[in-house]
């Protein structure tokens, strides 16, 4: 995080546009390599627009996305994990009829065959939920469940960014621990993280430095430590 | 014995409408689209052959391997020119376009090969004898024997690639979740082209075996059992493989039983009055899925 150091992803002035509707008006960020970096927001801010962005399934209408040095802006989905991206999507998307063992196959889809047996031994080793229902068909998974298989499946691909759009949603609270236990298991072993999430409290206490989300514009930024401290994200994101 | 020799004969040309609504189901499943055209790629695959074995005098096998050549590229043409610049287009647009490729299929055909009927050289195709079983009381055509073989191995075939290939398993994550599946890195465009690759190699298989059964060639020769195999594929349940099996092989069947035992002329009015009986009772089909809400 020293100033030299370049970031890995750098977001510069985006805006995206449904039809009409101008979603995300002129943001920027950065994420450097090793941090965690959280996206907050309430409903609607923009959160998931952005990360869809930054994986290609959405065209910027402006601005630029640089990863680890490459201007990607624009690059499709399919072709930004080559680039060394993953997103695990908002709603996990797992693929409900194929078994927990082909998602995560398909999510090494980018990668040599040959090294598909070494991700899938180290996704096993960091959620042995998912070894033990291999076989199951992934749509009758518990939510819990599902949300591990739809991170190990991102985790697969070795990504050099994994983008997180609400992990916790839906989950039960101790669910909701073991998931940010894994986030900080990731951080420590070195990942790099940009993680969107609704539930502030949980993704300040993990996070590096955060920016928050205002209708599709970045209204605070700074280390996560400030803004858990901050009156103005206390009273409007952590409800005191 | 009569009976058992139309129930042959129904399982025989139900296995040729299981191959035809493979095509259907499968670019259903895969790119959400109903693609009209798909019949008319049969009546394509059954002139190349007939070319083939005619004019340039090439063995069966080969006229197969063009044939299923041909429509391949056909199949990958018209997806490319007529149906990815819709991708995002509302279905109603799709499905108009698919019937507009059908009808220009049809017109291109009657342009080149002209409006007479062709005589298919059913015998050069597949010079095969008739069995005899049952001291000559039940005869099989070599026809229908291979009709029926090649569905079976056809089907065995697909299946396999869908669940085991890197491309197959590619196909069924474009088919439930096309944005979960570009993040894998999967091209969406080019995965959908192979399927209407695979269709349209299997529709060119179908229509040799047709003309080979039913030796009448015509521009509009795919149309009715174009339409029948679509019919199998929503009765079997649009977009599953073994619906499209079981749905062209009972709908094989009461054709032919129907035409036997009822009417001549109602057999393809009953066909089609059985579809709307199951469909009310199961709208998704015999192996359809219940259509789940998208989240
Ligand atoms: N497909 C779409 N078409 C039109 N507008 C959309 C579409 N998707 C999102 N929007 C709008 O864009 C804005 C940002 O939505 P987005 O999904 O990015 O919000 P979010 O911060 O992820 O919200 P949440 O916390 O509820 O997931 C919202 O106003 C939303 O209504
Ligand atoms: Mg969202």
């Amino acid at each position: 995080m020293s100033e030299q150091k370049l970031p890995l992803l750098k977001v510069k002035d985006l805006h995206v546009y449904y039809g009409a509707i101008h979603a995300i008006k002129g943001i920027s960020l950065e994420v450097f390599e090793g941090e965690i970096v959280t996206l907050i927001g309430a409903n609607g801010a923009g959160k998931s627009t952005t990360l869809n962005t930054i994986a290609g399934l959405l065209k910027p209408r402006q601005g630029s996305i640089v990863l680890d040095g490459v201007p990607v802006g624009g690059t499709s989905a399919s072709k930004m994990i080559y680039k060394g991206l993953a997103l695990c999507p908002e709603g996990r998307r797992v693929f409900q009829q194929m078994t927990v063992k082909e998602n995560l196959e398909m999510g090494a889809y980018s990668r040599p065959n040959s090294e598909i047996e070494d991700s899938l031994a180290d996704v096993f080793a960091r959620f042995p939920r998912l070894k033990e229902r291999e076989k199951q068909i992934a749509g009758t998974l518990s939510g819990g469940e599902q949300q591990m298989l739809a991170m190990g499946r991102a985790l697969m691909s070795k990504p050099k960014l994994l983008m997180l759009d609400e992990p916790s949603m839906g989950l039960a609270p101790i669910l909701v621990d073991q998931i940010f236990e894994i986030i900080q298991e990731l951080h420590a072993s070195g990942a790099t993280i940009l993680l969107v999430e609704q539930n502030a409290q949980m993704a300040l206490s993990v996070a590096d430095r955060a920016y928050v989300l205002e209708t599709g514009a970045i209204s605070i930024s700074g280390t996560a430590s400030s803004l858990l401290h901050d009156d103005k994200v206390r009273k409007a994101y952590l409800g005191n | 014995m009569i009976f058992l020799s139309n129930l042959v004969n129904g399982i025989s040309l139900g296995s040729i409408y299981a191959i035809i609504a493979l095509g259907y189901t499968m670019v259903y499943g895969i790119a959400k689209m109903l693609n009209f055209a798909h019949g008319d790629v049969i009546m394509v695959g059954a002139y190349i052959a007939f070319c083939a074995l005619q004019y340039w005098n090439l063995p069966p096998v080969l006229a197969l391997i063009v044939a299923m050549l041909v429509c391949t590229a056909l199949g990958i043409t018209i997806e490319g020119l007529a149906y990815r610049p819709l991708r995002q287009a509302a279905s109603l647009a799709v499905l108009i376009t698919a019937i507009g490729m059908s009808y220009l299929l049809q017109n291109l055909a009657l342009l080149i090969w002209g409006p007479n009927p062709k005589s298919f050289p059913a015998t050069t195709m597949m010079a095969l004898p008739t069995f005899s079983l049952f001291g000559g009381k039940l005869n099989i055509s070599g026809v229908t024997l291979v009709a029926i073989l090649a569905n079976i191995v056809i089907m065995l075939v697909l299946t396999t690639f869908i669940s085991r290939t890197k491309v197959g398993k590619a196909m069924r994550c474009v088919s439930e979740d096309r944005g979960a599946a570009e993040l894998m890195g999967i091209n969406v465009n080019r995965t959908i082209s192979t399927t209407f690759a695979i269709g349209s190699a299997l529709a060119a298989v179908a229509g040799i075996l047709l003309c080979s059964a039913y030796p009448t060639l015509m521009p509009t020769t795919g149309s009715m059992p174009g339409i029948k195999a679509f019919t199998a594929a929503v009765f079997g349940g649009i977009g599953s493989i073994p619906g499209a099996m079981i749905g062209g092989i009972l709908l094989g069947v009461i054709e032919i039983l129907g035409k036997a035992y009822i009417s001549t002329e109602l057999g393809d009015a009953i066909v089609f009055a059985v579809l709307i009986i199951v469909l009310l009772f199961r709208p998704t089909g015999l192996l359809g899925k219940p259509i789940r809400e998208k989240v």
